[in-house]
């Protein structure tokens, strides 16, 4: 042992130092704890788009399939509905799309490229529920709205575009996923015209 | 011979971790307020639910299968081709329930007297603690059936974290691993489930008890047992030797030794709770869809959201909260604040009267209030939502969130009765 006065100022020095190089190495030992939660490259790999036959469903029909593990609706819309969709807006917190919650294509009054088939992703916007088709009973829940989507879980509501009613959980209207139509009969879910 | 060989076996022991003294310490020399009423069965009984849960669990542990695939099929495995595997889930399924009764009846108790108030904030701390965790291992324990009611409830819960501003999203993609709830999601429920929450429970009873004996027991007239060095009367003081840890500092008066008088008391409510606990694993193990919903005897299915998702029953008094409220993020908040200001109740409560026997005819009708609310609320969570229930769930809410505001408001200058200077029994 030597006897040497003590120099605080390089202890100090020291501890600090050794704190900080001591403190990034657990920061960085911390990322492939928390990496790991991140989905896997195979859950990445999973999300195929899903092509579905349109040519047999009836108006007013809702057909569901599976997309990225969600469901996805294919709705046929009857031109009662389609009359009716552009007269409740009023009720409505977001009629015109202001939120990017579609496809620019899907950018419009109905929020889909044929006014007949309606196609949206079949999960609430406010919890992850997937909403209940009311084709004829939806008067229940909206007053002299024939059709719409209403969520068991908390109660939000949904007209035959999707979009959200006022008053509701949800804050944002469905999410209409990418899709094209291949020909008159078929419709791929999950992409773009053009994409490949 | 036998008696010496005990003695030295003993001896050799304490000369090597105390184990004597810490008998002493914590049982048999612990000084324990002798009025002790019913109020005070729960916690010993929440310990030995706790027991319960890791001995069951690990033996379901045994033959559950962690996988999407596997998942829902080795729970009708445990339930008919285990041997006794039925009963070792329903003692575990069962025991969620009556955790959080005890839990519950533990805290309220805590309310009443005061137990919380200063010098036992830590204690309410490290309850509240072990509550949040307690919360968090039923939820991820309720996925590991993967039934419809597992993977629905499941899905808004994880939700929840979606209505944070900026990072909810990413958020969400992070606590699920999957773009939806997928075997990744049960993994790691499983995981954190099986080992690290039960550990944080443990590392936290422990704490909380630790705490408790640092200061001492509070008791039904909300006085302290504990006086200055040399001012009680050799009468209050009573004949039982308590340890140096307590009774060197100060007097310990109208106290007696935790054992054996109330390890006996808690073996008497342990019986009466096995006789309630035994009823409902033998004639009602689903508590008539309370304790197991319907749906979850439906493997989950990602498409289909069952027509009406109501958690199991000792969430539903904070789900009403959360869907009282028509936007996504305040209901949020206020699901979140509905727990978090249970945290502050020690500071909210600006009264030094304790026991709610010499606190103000106000303070009573608060907590009253308070307890119907909860219980409304409660109700009204595990009902589908309806205009007029939404409403009622409203003046509820108000009413819960009204309690902390008012005892912050009045508790400054209570109008308190006279405290008694020995306690009363």
């Amino acid at each position: 042992m030597s006897n040497a006065p003590v120099n605080s100022g390089r202890r100090k020095f020291l501890t600090l130092t050794t704190a900080v190089v001591g403190g990034v190495g657990a920061a960085a030992v911390a990322v492939p704890f928390v990496k790991s939660w991140s989905p896997s490259e195979k859950a990445k790999a999973a999300g195929a788009p899903v092509s579905v036959k349109i040519d047999k469903i009836q108006p007013g029909q809702l057909v569901r399939v599976e997309w990225r593990g969600k469901p996805v609706w294919v709705v046929a819309r009857t031109d009662k509905v389609i009359k009716e969709l552009p007269t409740i807006e009023g009720k409505l917190r977001d009629p015109k799309s202001s939120e990017p919650q579609q496809p620019e294509y899907a950018t419009n009054e109905l929020r889909s490229i044929k006014p007949e088939l309606f196609i949206a992703v079949g999960i609430c916007t406010h919890l992850g529920c997937s909403p209940t088709y009311l084709p004829d009973s939806f008067g229940e829940q909206v007053e002299g709205v024939e059709s719409g989507f209403f969520c068991p879980c908390h109660g939000s509501k949904f007209d035959m575009a999707g979009r959200v009613f006022q008053n509701v959980p949800a804050p944002l209207n469905l999410v209409i996923p990418p899709h094209h139509y291949v020909d008159d009969a078929t419709v791929l879910i999950g992409l773009d015209k053009g994409d490949a | 011979m036998l008696k010496k060989l005990v003695t030295d076996g003993i001896d050799w022991i304490d000369a090597r971790i105390p184990m004597t003294d810490t008998w002493n310490k914590h049982l048999a020399q612990y000084p324990t307020p002798v009025n002790f009423n019913f109020w005070y069965f729960f916690g010993s009984l929440a310990m030995l639910v706790l027991v319960n849960q890791i001995l069951t669990g690990i033996w379901l542990t045994m033959h559950y299968n962690p996988s999407a695939e596997g998942a829902f099929n080795s729970i009708e495995y445990i339930m008919r081709d285990v041997p006794y595997g039925w009963l070792l889930r329903y003692m575990h399924s069962t025991g969620a329930s009556a955790f959080f009764v005890v839990i519950y009846l533990h805290m309220f108790r805590g309310l009443i007297y005061g137990s919380y108030q200063k010098p036992r904030e830590l204690i309410w701390i490290f309850g509240m603690l072990i509550f949040l965790v307690l919360m968090a291992e039923a939820f991820m324990g309720y996925l590991l059936p993967w039934g419809q009611m597992s993977f629905w409830g499941a899905q808004v819960i994880i939700s929840l974290f979606g209505a944070i501003p900026v990072i909810g999203d990413d958020l969400t993609l992070w606590i699920r691993g999957d773009y939806v709830i997928s075997g990744a999601t049960l993994n790691r429920f499983f995981a954190l489930h099986v080992v690290a929450l039960p550990l944080a429970l443990v590392a936290l009873v422990f704490l909380h008890i630790v705490a408790l004996h640092e200061v001492g027991s509070n008791n039904p007239d909300g006085i302290e047992i504990k006086q200055k060095k040399g001012s009680a009367s050799e009468e209050a003081k009573g004949k039982f030797t308590f340890h140096q840890q307590y009774s060197g500092k100060k007097d310990i008066i109208d106290a007696v030794p935790f054992h054996p008088y109330f390890t006996v008391k808690d073996i008497m409510g342990v019986s009466a709770f096995l006789i309630c606990f035994a009823a409902v694993i033998f004639f009602i193990p689903e508590g008539g869809g309370f304790f197991l919903e319907p749906p979850n005897f439906e493997a989950a299915n990602s498409l289909k959201t069952p027509a009406h998702i109501a958690p199991v029953w000792y969430y539903t008094p904070y789900y009403a909260i959360l869907r009282a409220i028509p936007d996504k993020l305040i209901g949020v908040v206020f699901f979140g604040g509905s727990i978090a200001i249970l945290f502050l109740l020690p500071w909210l409560d600006r009264c030094k009267v304790k026991s709610i026997r010499y606190r103000s005819w106000m303070h009573k009708l608060n907590i009253t209030q308070f307890i119907i609310c909860f219980i409304v609320l409660g109700v009204l969570g595990a009902l589908p939502a309806t205009p007029l229930y939404t409403i009622i769930a409203q003046v509820a809410s108000v009413g819960y969130f009204g309690f902390f505001i008012a005892l912050f408001i009045y508790s400054k200058n209570e109008k308190t009765k006279p405290l008694p200077t020995r306690l009363t029994h």
